[in-house]
């Protein structure tokens, strides 16, 4: 068990792969941290020395926004958008697209599930 | 793709001159401008501008989060009063 930036806790994979259980970091960059600490992406993390760990705990704390961090600044920057009242912010505080796509159908990874629309008559063969 | 930096930022010209005038005056007029591509820039804090959206001028007092950000942002084209059957499921 390694426990790198605080929550996570990935186990028995390779280095690459369970550093990306770390909110913040994908492949690009876990692959960035195994070669700045000499690790081979073959190896697991399982295998890993102390010294190692403390290695990319280190590096992860220096040059990487993460977790907690990330989804406080991430929430910051909508906030202030919302705070504004320029367009951009209206539409997420709206719960719509944000970058001009069209509303008139889908979008529905914004608006959530159709809601049924009371009086619409069912199209019936 | 975002604008070169080489370029500055757009602002209209007469845009700057209307915002300097103001400034000398020292009374706090509401700029009327049609020119909603222009960026909103540090020079302008303070003042209050009328962005036309078209129909009206809306009264936008720049504050310092707001550099950066173009005038149009701020004055929305489109009303939306919502869909009538909406309502009816509210009031029911």
């Amino acid at each position: 068990m390694a426990r790198i930036a605080g929550v996570n806790i990935p186990t028995n994979k390779r280095v690459v792969i369970s550093l990306t259980y770390i909110h913040g970091i994908g492949r690009t960059k876990a692959r960035q941290i195994c070669q700045s600490c000499n690790i081979s992406l073959d190896s697991r993390v399982q295998d890993l020395t102390d010294q190692e760990v403390i290695g990319i705990r280190e590096i992860i704390d220096r040059d990487h926004m993460v977790e907690g961090d990330l989804r406080r600044e991430l929430a910051m920057n909508i906030k202030r958008l919302m705070d504004l009242g320029c367009y951009r912010g209206v539409r997420h505080r709206k719960g719509l697209p944000v970058r001009g796509q069209r509303t008139h159908t889908n979008a529905r990874s914004r608006k959530g599930p159709a809601r049924a629309i009371a009086g619409k008559k069912k199209v019936t063969k | 793709m975002a604008r070169s930096v080489w370029k500055g930022p757009f602002v209209d010209g007469y845009l700057l001159k209307k915002a300097e005038t103001v400034r000398s005056s020292g009374r706090n007029d509401i700029i009327r401008t049609w020119s909603r591509r222009s960026t909103v820039l540090p020079q302008f804090v303070g003042l209050t501008f009328g962005v036309y959206n078209g129909q009206k001028f809306i009264p936008v007092l720049v504050t310092e989060n707001m550099i950066g950000h173009k005038f149009g942002e701020f004055s929305p084209t489109r009303t939306f009063y919502g869909h009538a059957a909406d309502k009816r499921a509210r009031r029911g």
